[in-house]
């Protein structure tokens, strides 16, 4: 766990080596791209593909994208997608059953078999992972494909050296420094000696990858600069939410006034929840073949902003717009807790960036703080 | 299958272009399997032998703009033992309702050489402004594989997987990078029900709201931000008078901003 002394560098130059690596190990290789003005995660086949040059500015509800002089691979933050789209995907069919005389036959799909490489995953991004893992797979209920492609995974995760506008992870103690969940890790350092990578490990998958790799030792100066840089970023973030009592002054809230005053501004679209990257709601959508001889189970990401979320016989329990803002707020930061043991929030500020109106979850949750 | 006696089904038309009935026609493929498990008994559009009524579904497009029709709705609706209706037209007024903000009378005058032949209602308006209707399937056109998922819970004696949710939760669902965040393009994505599958946003333009108002709309607050982004009143009164300018939620916000 955390930095190896023996921590290698790899020069800028090389990184394809790491992509060839990984696609021939029969890795789908994922990560940043620009499409959209944004930087989005696809699927990449060269270091040509990655978002060098660029950078985001992001506020509340809005994101812009600028290429400046740098040169940075992973110059950028991050943007609207998660890496859950890559191991919980949006749209996934659950079953097909077979009408038969007295009785229907149900097909359940095969894991898919699917290997991702995530490449670029940021300190937030990777604990976010571990909370879904909480949720998906290491509970008593158990989803097969999320397990599969998890365990398939590998992940490359690279360290912050710089915070976006909207980020908060250094107050939820999830970074900019990724600690631990990494196969490897990389941090990218411009400066007198070049544009090179320092290269950790922290499992048997990522030091048998990075053995590949053309590296050579670290120096202690190249170590120290990419400390410092991740330092540096720790010191840029702008909010915060403090975690003293958070979840106790959040039920003292729970009759708070203010509910309904965001509520005054929320459009119950659902961004925040789609964007998050622990959310893990979907529902479960029933159908047929025409003919009725067929019958099919879909799930699909869903919110608890949809009023059909909290349906149950014959009407929603949260037909409110602020009863729907306040299961968003209380259930990341407050019921996550007693649910399974973490904080919903890993701070990554995706939902204040993403939000079409620039709702800001660290602001809401002082407010109606009791 | 086979042996049951199929269903019936009838196609109506009100004030309105035809695109939505034609989406029937458009399902290709899958307007074999329809034609297999219903009966199209009245469908001027696609075929000229028509069976009599009762019909067991009606699907009706456009919306009421006449006396005649206002009259005539009844009759189908007595004939009907599900009655649908398709398309922003049937369901808000469609955008032949952007008479409802003035006086019907100027457009008579100024279209028509001899306005006296001229029988018009002066608002345009939903079917369900004058009979029951059983279920209202949105869209400027409507989408196809929704016709057919309205048709299939119907025949399976089940619930149509139409979300009322915003167009919101299927652009992310796709992937795509907010416009209006990303670009501040405007978009009536969050306050418009989905259905299109995000078509707009997929090309980095700001949703039109052809599905109309979502559940729960709150378009203040969107009117409000779209203003912020630099929009003027009379562009985001423009915004809400589109193909749904009369559904309720919209023809509201519209009249604040025109004051
Ligand atoms: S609640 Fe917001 S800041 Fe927290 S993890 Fe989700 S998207 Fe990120
Ligand atoms: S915040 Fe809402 S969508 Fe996200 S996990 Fe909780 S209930 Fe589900
Ligand atoms: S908080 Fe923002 S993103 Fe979330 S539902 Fe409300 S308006 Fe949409
Ligand atoms: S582009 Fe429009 S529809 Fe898509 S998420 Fe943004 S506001 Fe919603």
């Amino acid at each position: 766990m955390g930095a190896t002394p023996t921590a290698a560098v790899l020069d800028a130059g090389n990184l394809q080596q790491l992509l060839d690596i990984l696609q021939k190990q029969n890795y789908q290789t994922v990560g940043p791209t620009v499409r959209d003005n944004a930087v989005v995660y696809e699927h990449i086949q060269s270091v040509e593909d990655l978002p060098r040059g660029w950078t985001d500015e992001q506020t509340n509800g809005r994101y812009r994208l600028t290429h400046g002089k740098g040169k940075k691979f992973f110059g950028y933050v991050h943007g609207p997608n998660s890496w859950k789209k890559f191991l919980y995907p949006p749209a996934r069919q659950l079953y097909a059953a077979d009408r038969m005389k007295h009785r229907f036959d149900v097909v359940a799909p095969e894991p898919s078999g699917i290997k991702p490489a995530l490449i670029g995953v940021r300190a937030c991004e990777l604990a976010a992972i571990m909370v879904q893992d909480r949720v998906l797979m290491d509970g008593e209920y158990i989803d097969p494909e999320y397990k599969a492609r998890r365990q398939n995974a590998v992940i490359v995760a690279v360290n912050c050296t710089r915070a976006g506008g909207t980020c908060f992870c250094a107050s939820m103690n999830t970074g900019p420094r990724v600690q631990e969940g990494y196969d490897i890790l990389l941090t990218e350092v411009v400066d007198s000696h070049g544009h090179y990578f320092t290269v950790e490990t922290a499992s048997e998958k990522g030091r048998a990858i990075a053995a590949q790799l053309a590296t050579s030792p670290a120096s202690e100066e190249q170590l120290a600069a990419a400390r410092q840089a991740v330092d540096k970023a720790a010191r840029q973030m702008g909010r915060t939410l403090d975690l003293t009592d958070l979840k106790d002054s959040l039920y003292r809230g729970f009759d708070s006034i203010h509910w309904e005053k965001v509520a005054g501004r929320c459009l119950t679209c659902g961004n925040c929840t789609m964007v998050c990257p622990t959310c893990f709601c979907v529902n479960v959508e029933d159908t047929t073949a025409l003919t009725g001889e067929q019958a099919f189970r879909i799930r699909r990401w869903d919110s608890c902003f949809t009023v059909d979320f909290s349906y149950i016989h014959g009407g929603s329990i949260r037909a409110t717009d602020y009863s729907r803002y306040r299961q968003w707020l209380l259930h990341k930061l407050a019921y996550w807790q007693d649910q399974f043991g973490v904080v919903g929030c890993v701070g990554c500020g995706r939902c204040i960036t993403w939000c079409p109106v620039g709702i800001d979850i660290t602001e809401e949750a002082r407010a109606v703080k009791g | 299958m086979a042996s049951k006696k199929k269903p019936t089904l009838a196609v109506w038309k009100f004030a309105s272009c035809d695109g939505c009935q034609l989406s029937l026609l458009d399902c290709e493929d899958e307007l074999l399997a329809v034609a297999d498990v219903v009966q199209i008994a009245n469908f001027p559009e696609a075929s000229r032998a028509v069976k009599r009524g009762p019909y067991d579904i009606s699907l009706v497009e456009g919306s009421i703009t006449t006396p005649h029709d206002a009259e005539r709705i009844h009759k189908i609706r007595r004939m009907s033992k599900t009655l649908v209706v398709i398309g922003a037209c049937a369901t808000a007024g469609g955008i032949q309702a952007l008479r409802n903000f003035t006086d019907v009378r100027r457009y008579v005058s100024a279209v028509y050489a001899h306005p006296e032949y001229i029988e018009t209602l002066n608002k345009s308006t939903p079917i369900a402004d004058h009979v029951f209707v059983d279920f209202e399937l949105r869209g400027c056109p409507i989408n196809k594989y929704h016709l057919i998922e309205v048709i299939n819970a119907y025949l399976n004696g089940r619930k149509p997987n139409i979300p009322s949710y915003s167009v919101c939760m299927e652009c992310k669902r796709k992937g795509n990078v907010c416009v209006m965040v990303a670009t501040g393009v405007p978009c009536l994505g969050p306050v418009t029900q989905a259905g299109c599958g995000a078509i707009c946003p997929s090309f980095n333009r700001g949703c039109y709201s052809c599905f109309g108002p979502k559940e729960t709309p709150n378009t203040e607050a969107l009117a409000g931000w779209l203003h912020a982004l630099d929009q003027r009143p009379d562009e985001i009164v423009r915004a809400f008078r589109g193909f749904n300018a009369y559904a309720e939620p919209f023809r509201k916000q519209s009249e604040a901003y025109e004051k």
